[in-house]
């Protein structure tokens, strides 16, 4: 997994609540039996005026003028500001590896859904939940101001604003310690084998039908 | 006080190693594989020369690309067909029993294990899919996980995980005549929203849900990630016990009284402490109908579209406005003046063989309105569908017009070739109505069985309760 340390990103707002996992990468593109290449496909069916299917060439297809990531001005956005509940719906992984392949490293938004929040520090992503007032601010700065960046210091837990102003964040600390060392889940569960095996001894002795 | 949540006991007992910030690793007993959210984990494995931990906790079936018809010709797209085929040789190479396409025990995956009795009180099951707190209905934990976890716990039969809260869904009272699960995990999602339930695990408890079926338990427990909730569950009652017995997977013998002892304690004491309470009164439930494009835009068969000018705030008035323009909408319109193309009745939600009964109840002697350009029945399983063909559903279905199909998802979310035409609208006993989930364009009204075949009938949503 990708290291996340620092970041000083384009922000592109996202205006919408409830944006679902189907939104993000439509389920056509889920018959890949790949974990790259989703990127040209976010957001398929807002970003692009005819329907998608695997194996487009993606560069020929129609651009909805009307979306926001086709606008000139946050062409190269790192930064995805949202609304409520973000990433609701199905669980699929597609979602954060196709925000991530486009280009996205950061996540912002008052709440998000459980699971795609627990994807995305699986993908080298990063979720900041922020107060709803504090969401819409940032809304309202973007639109105002044209190449608005925020710069994200994971190590801190800092946001700071292009007017100096900064905003302190909540992230889990242990997600925090596998982000910044990009460090894969099964090689840290693994560590704790003896665990594991002492606890399935117990658990088969408990309830031996498991395992019947 | 010593006293337990159903959650508490379901996750202390599965606890392996837990940090000082609540960080766990919780043991897997079961994991669930179908063919979409697992070559990707395969893959990992492969390439980290790792091996599934217990291969005999997993157990796979295709069902999301899965054709509904003429299924001796096999899967025409190559790209689906790829991934069917991907599923089955990682099953072969590692050893994982898998149900395959001919193979009668085929189903949605959240209609199969339980229907295997592979689903069991008191375990934790994951699958790579939200749906999977379905499952949650036999008193088990269950959740959906991503592909990172599916590999994750493939790997090491454990989870990564942290404490949810715990939230109790309190339904008292007798529901109506032709009021369903399906109408109760609407109504929930109506009153408390789609994030309502979000860090929460819902248990399920009062009079009107002691009184479902284990289908109507797991219809509920389906839709409680609708509500935001990883995880919804149901007590163990005479109920679940009577459903598990004798099925391939389950407990025989000595084991069976030893496991049966065990889940009667999987219910929350009484005083046990819940961080968040949500009571409904079952009387006051009427069949339900989404209007827009999130479940929480629902309303029931008396109601009428919201106008966006009475909404309670700023975005929240633009997201009506926006779901009533998808759905061709316009506010006030009442819900029984809504004219359906295309009726779905089928899905992990809604397609097991109670489900079959209710719809079959409503059509039979009955024709498919001549608006409706296509009615199907998609039954979750091959053994739900050999069942209902044993009561005779299948001929009431087919003779009223509707058409009979092979298992799988179809039309839930429309990867295989059951899908709706741009700006069709569908009455779908599935469980999202987000935009394009039934194909591109696709309108969808979710309600229960019952509603769909009257939708179907009418040729417009109608109040079953009153037919
Ligand atoms: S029936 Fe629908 S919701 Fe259920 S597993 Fe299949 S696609 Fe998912």
């Amino acid at each position: 997994m990708r290291k996340f340390n620092l970041l000083d990103g384009l922000v592109v707002p996202l205006d919408r609540a409830n944006v679902d996992t189907d939104a993000i990468i439509p389920k056509q593109f889920l018959k890949s039996i790949k974990r790259s290449g989703f990127g040209p496909n976010a957001f398929d069916e807002w970003r692009y005026l005819d329907h998608g299917e695997p194996g487009m060439d993606n560069s020929k297809r129609p651009l909805n003028p009307d979306f926001v990531l086709n606008q000139s001005r946050y062409q190269g956005a790192q930064v995805l500001l949202a609304r409520e509940n973000f990433g609701c719906g199905s669980s699929r992984e597609h979602a954060p590896w196709a925000l991530e392949d486009y280009g996205f490293q950061v996540i912002i938004a008052p709440s998000f859904a459980d699971i795609f929040f627990n994807n995305c520090f699986k993908n080298g992503l990063l979720p900041i939940k922020l107060d709803a007032a504090i969401v819409d601010g940032l809304f309202k700065s973007v639109a105002a101001n044209e190449g608005y960046k925020l710069k994200v210091d994971l190590e801190r837990q800092v946001i700071t604003t292009p007017d100096g102003k900064q905003i302190a964040f909540e992230v889990d600390a242990f997600r925090k310690h596998c982000l910044l060392n990009g460090l894969d889940d099964i090689g840290l569960t693994l560590q704790h084998v003896e665990d594991i095996k002492g606890f399935e001894a117990k658990h088969r002795a408990a309830q031996p039908w498991l395992y019947a | 006080m010593n006293d337990k949540t159903l959650y508490d006991k379901l996750w202390d007992s599965h606890v392996v190693r837990q940090d000082a910030d609540g960080t766990a690793l919780i043991y897997i007993d079961r994991q669930l594989v179908h063919e979409v959210t697992s070559p990707q984990a395969f893959e990992g494995l492969k390439l980290a020369g790792r091996k599934p931990w217990r291969t005999a906790s997993m157990l796979a079936v295709p069902d999301h690309n899965v054709p509904t018809t003429n299924r001796a010709a096999g899967i025409a797209d190559p790209i689906s067909r790829l991934q069917v085929e991907t599923l089955d040789a990682n099953c072969a190479e590692f050893g994982i029993v898998e149900f395959k396409m001919g193979d009668i025990r085929q189903g949605v995956v959240h209609v199969m294990g339980p229907e295997q009795g592979a689903t069991l009180p008191g375990m934790t099951v994951v699958c790579g899919d939200s749906h999977t707190s379905t499952h949650g209905a036999f008193a088990a934990l269950a959740h959906g996980i991503g592909t990172s976890e599916v590999e994750h716990v493939m790997a090491t039969q454990c989870l990564v995980a942290k404490k949810s809260k715990a939230m109790l869904v309190k339904v008292e009272g007798a529901l109506g005549r032709g009021v369903t699960a399906k109408d109760i995990a609407l109504a929930v999602i109506g009153k408390i929203g789609t994030a309502g339930g979000t860090g929460y695990a819902i248990e399920f408890a009062g009079s009107a849900i002691r009184g479902l079926s284990m289908e109507g338990r797991m219809t509920l427990c389906n839709m409680a990630i609708e509500a935001g909730a990883r995880a919804g569950m149901v007590a163990v009652d005479d109920t679940t016990i009577e459903y598990v017995q004798g099925r391939p997977f389950a407990p025989q013998g000595e084991n069976w009284d030893k496991a049966v002892a065990y889940w009667k304690t999987l219910h929350s004491d009484t005083g046990a402490k819940f961080d968040a309470t949500v009571e409904l009164d079952a009387a006051q439930i009427k069949p339900q109908v989404t209007w827009g494009t999130s479940p929480e835009m629902v309303t029931d068969i008396n109601g009428r579209v919201p106008d966006p000018a009475s909404a309670p705030d700023a975005v929240k008035r633009g997201d009506w406005e926006r779901a009533l323009q998808y759905m061709g909408l316009q506010a006030n319109t009442p819900i029984s003046e809504i004219k359906v193309d295309k009726v779905f009745i089928g899905s992990c939600t809604n397609a097991r063989i109670e489900d079959m009964r209710e719809a079959a109840a409503v059509a039979k002697g009955k024709k498919v309105a001549a608006n409706v350009k296509l009615a199907m029945v998609v039954p979750g399983s091959g053994l739900v569908k050999a069942q209902a063909e044993k009561e005779g559903l299948d001929k009431i279905f087919i003779d009223a017009g509707f058409e009979w199909r092979d298992p799988g998802c179809s039309m839930c979310l429309a990867m295989n070739d059951d899908r709706l035409e741009p700006g069709e609208r569908c009455a779908s006993t599935s469980n999202r109505n987000f935009e394009g989930r039934q194909g591109q364009g696709s309108r969808t009204h979710l309600v229960s069985p019952a509603m769909a075949a009257a939708a179907a009938i009418a040729g417009h949503f109608v109040d079953v309760s009153k037919s």
